[in-house]
């Protein structure tokens, strides 16, 4: 059963969602929240990696996360999922195990 | 020589992920309180502080993003906003608040403050200012 990863660091500050994406195995599940949730936006110097990962992993945003700051649904990469608190847990509990990268 | 300081705040961080953006505004409605010459910069992941429709209601943190638009208020004179750190993000002075101004008593009225600089226009205020202060 592949692993849920989760990143709540902001693409722009730290090296979390690129080491993330580095590690992850194909077919796993990536969770983003808190100041993670700015890696799901398009027009950015990060969606590219973003996108790119859709390829053979499954992305996720938090979506209280995203909208308490301010971020539009519209600009939401395609193929990233919004998922609500619930969602979240339904993921804990479909996947393998939690690897956080904080 | 006047005893009024050039106080710039520095933001580079992004609201609510840490406490940063809320604890550098309160230290700004301070020093404005104390009659400083005021200034604010966001560079960084600090221009998604001014972003609007903010809403908080789903994280159960108070959203502090309308009380920018009151720091004309407070005379706080200049907001300065990085352009590259906003174009890196996507994101354009249509995105950010308005934040008005007005002198109480010359009745002087600017409808907003915030001005999206350039860097060697940020390297130089941030130079010219007495106390540079890092949020």
């Amino acid at each position: 059963m592949s692993d849920l990863h989760t990143v709540n660091k902001s693409p722009f500050e730290k090296p979390s969602l690129d080491t993330c994406l580095r590690l992850s195995k194909p077919g796993s599940s990536i969770l983003l929240y808190e100041d993670g949730v700015y890696a799901a936006i398009t027009g950015t110097t990060a969606t590219d990696k973003v996108a790119s990962a859709l390829a053979d992993k499954k992305v996720y945003v938090l979506e209280p996360d995203f909208k308490a700051r301010g971020l539009k649904a519209e600009r939401l990469i395609e193929g990233v999922e919004m998922v609500d608190y619930a969602g979240f847990v339904d993921l804990v509990d479909a996947c393998g195990k939690v690897q956080a990268w904080l | 020589m006047s005893d009024k300081k050039q106080f710039m705040f520095l933001n580079r961080r992004a609201p609510y992920g840490t406490i940063y953006a809320w604890e550098s505004l309160e230290v700004v409605l301070i020093a404005a309180a104390f009659e400083q010459a005021v200034s604010l910069a966001f560079i960084d992941d600090g221009v998604f502080q001014l972003v609007t429709g903010q809403d908080t209601t789903g994280i159960g943190m108070k959203n502090f993003s309308p009380t920018y638009k009151t720091l004309g208020d407070y005379e706080v004179r200049h907001i300065y906003v990085d352009k590259d750190s906003l174009e890196a993000r996507g994101l354009t002075q249509d995105d950010l608040q308005v934040v008005p101004w007005e002198d109480w008593e010359t009745e002087e009225t600017v409808d907003n403050i915030v001005e999206v600089v350039d860097s060697d226009k940020l390297a130089e205020l941030l130079e010219a200012s007495d106390v540079v202060f890092s949020f």
